[in-house]
């Protein structure tokens, strides 16, 4: 579904990724896992055209990414729920949904579609009229998440979900994006909680500074020895 | 009490016509984070609009406040086109060299003003013909009744367009964050086309409004009723729609209440000094706020 192939990457003079490849087949959880700096942030941008590329190939089903232009990548089926959530944070939260469904014209079936998000998550129900920027960090997580469902996605890029949320929110964020993935969404994971990206996801790529330096099956990976050692402080 | 009640309402009509101008610089600020120092430079603009349209309106037959409609026009392309030839190459550039394109695109506009029309002033016909509304034993000029009414619409609308519509509120996600619009599917070229042709058509009306009670149009007359809406913008909060409101309603009242009880001369004085003390005071001015974000 989506493929990425021997893309590099740079800020200025520094090259920040190194002929990445990595591809996302419909209904897999992929995860992309590695410490801070390793470039996972980066690999997401470039796919959706926040960052521009030098050199390689993204494809989404057939569309070369790269040459498209940013804000028309979202109407291929792909949405993306960046790090640090990026809320509209002085919009309220029924707003943020419905900014969230800015490509979609069908008016009566967006309504209906934020009730959908509403039912997975009662809270956001409960404070549609409030500014997004004061909710707690859980709720602005499962807002981003909201968001981008309202884009009607096939596949969803997903940037540090669980960044700064208690150990019981994690928890929860992860059980979504399970059921997410259940109900047939397509999801590339990037996460520093290797632990818990690895636990749901069917296949993996370990990123070092820019490579890939390991990727396969996500089971394997958790109980991969160097794996263990340097990713999950085992 | 008669000169008080006189002074307020003068007030609020030269403040509306600071508000609209006010507001074409919040927008764009809010959106593109650049003070458009041309936007001043604009309402000139219309002023000749309004001059070179009255008559051929009148010719034909048609009432002169129509000349409303060339003004938008005009202001609405030249701020569209600025944009897209004066700022839109230097995006992501330092804001230094945005700031100085856009006193230099203020500069451009008055000079070219300065060739084509010269720089006597040039009167303009009576554009709206409204009997004055006596409330009381205080008398108002039509001009004022129709300033006022006018503007109140015009900010209403703007602000349900703002807060309601679909491409209000894109406007609202580019200015909060520009990168997270776009990954919702929102054009950040349309958006800012959208809001410099708003903010610019505003100061055509402006331009008229302006016209109707100072009757004379000349290359440089933008400069100074811009500073001030300027002023107006940042007490308000620049950045913040009903703050460019309510700013220019409060510079009109300060400027109108110093002429009237303390001296002509010291009114753009005062108005001045209020942009110190906010600046000094509450740079992020009245309704400005640096809203706490939860991480």
């Amino acid at each position: 579904m989506l493929k990425v192939t021997n893309l590099n990457v740079s800020y200025g003079a520094i090259h920040a990724i190194h002929n990445v490849s990595l591809e996302v087949h419909q209904g897999e959880i992929v995860s992309l896992i590695g410490a801070n700096g390793a470039g996972k942030t980066t690999i997401l941008h470039t796919i959706t055209g926040l960052k521009k590329a030098t050199s390689g190939e993204v494809f989404l089903e057939g569309t070369n990414l790269l040459t498209t232009d940013p804000a028309k990548i979202v109407t291929l089926g792909m949405a993306h729920v960046p790090e640090g959530r990026r809320i509209f944070s002085q919009m309220t939260v029924k707003e943020n949904l419905e900014i969230g469904a800015f490509i979609r014209g069908d008016n009566e079936q967006i309504a209906q579609d934020i009730e959908q998000v509403y039912s997975h998550f009662p809270r956001l129900k409960e404070r549609y009229k409030q500014a997004a920027g004061t909710l707690s960090g859980g709720e602005q997580q499962m807002l981003a998440i909201g968001r981008a469902m309202m884009s009607k996605p096939q596949i969803m890029l997903m940037d540090e979900p669980s960044m700064g949320l208690s150990p019981l929110l994690v928890k929860e964020i992860f059980h979504i994006i399970q059921e997410l993935n259940h109900n047939g969404m397509t999801i590339l994971l990037v996460e520093q909680n290797a632990k818990m990206a690895l636990s749901i996801a069917n296949r993996a790529y370990v990123l070092e500074t820019g490579n890939v330096v390991m990727e396969g099956n996500a089971q394997d990976m958790l109980a991969d020895d160097k794996v263990k050692k340097a990713y999950l402080g085992l | 009490m008669e000169l008080f009640i006189k002074q307020v309402i003068t007030g609020i009509q030269v403040g509306s016509v600071y508000a609209l101008v006010a507001l074409g610089y919040t927008m764009v600020y809010g959106i593109v984070k650049l003070i458009n120092f041309a936007h001043g430079d604009f309402i000139m603009v219309g002023g000749y609009m309004a001059v070179f349209s009255i008559p051929l309106l009148m010719n034909a037959g048609l009432p002169a406040w129509l000349c409303i409609l060339a003004a938008v026009a005009v202001c609405t392309i030249i701020g569209i086109a600025t944009e897209k030839i004066a700022y839109k190459p230097l995006r992501g550039a330092p804001s230094l060299s945005v700031l100085i394109t856009a006193i230099a695109m203020s500069l451009f506009l008055e000079n070219l003003a300065l060739i084509l029309f010269s720089s006597s002033p040039r009167p303009v016909n009576n554009i709206f013909n409204m009997p004055p509304v006596t409330i009381g034993n205080i008398q108002f000029s039509g001009v004022t009744v129709i300033t006022i009414v006018f503007s109140v619409i015009i900010m209403i609308g703007l602000q349900i367009f703002i807060k309601s519509t679909r491409m209000g509120k894109a406007m609202r996600a580019v200015s909060e964050d520009g990168q997270a619009a776009i990954l919702m599917g929102i054009s950040t070229n349309r958006t800012i086309s959208l809001t410099f042709a708003i903010g610019s058509g505003l100061a055509g009306v402006a331009a008229v409004m302006y016209c109707s009670a100072y009757p004379q149009v000349q290359p440089y007359m933008g400069s100074m009723l811009g500073l001030k809406a300027f002023i107006a913008a940042v007490l308000g909060g620049i950045g913040n729609i009903p703050g460019a409101m309510l700013g220019g309603i409060i510079i009109g009242l300060v400027e109108s209440m110093t002429k009237g009880y303390i001296s002509t001369q010291l009114a753009d004085a005062v108005v001045f000094g209020i942009l110190i003390l906010v600046l000094l005071v509450k740079p992020t001015g009245i309704l400005g706020k640096n809203v706490g974000e939860k991480v």
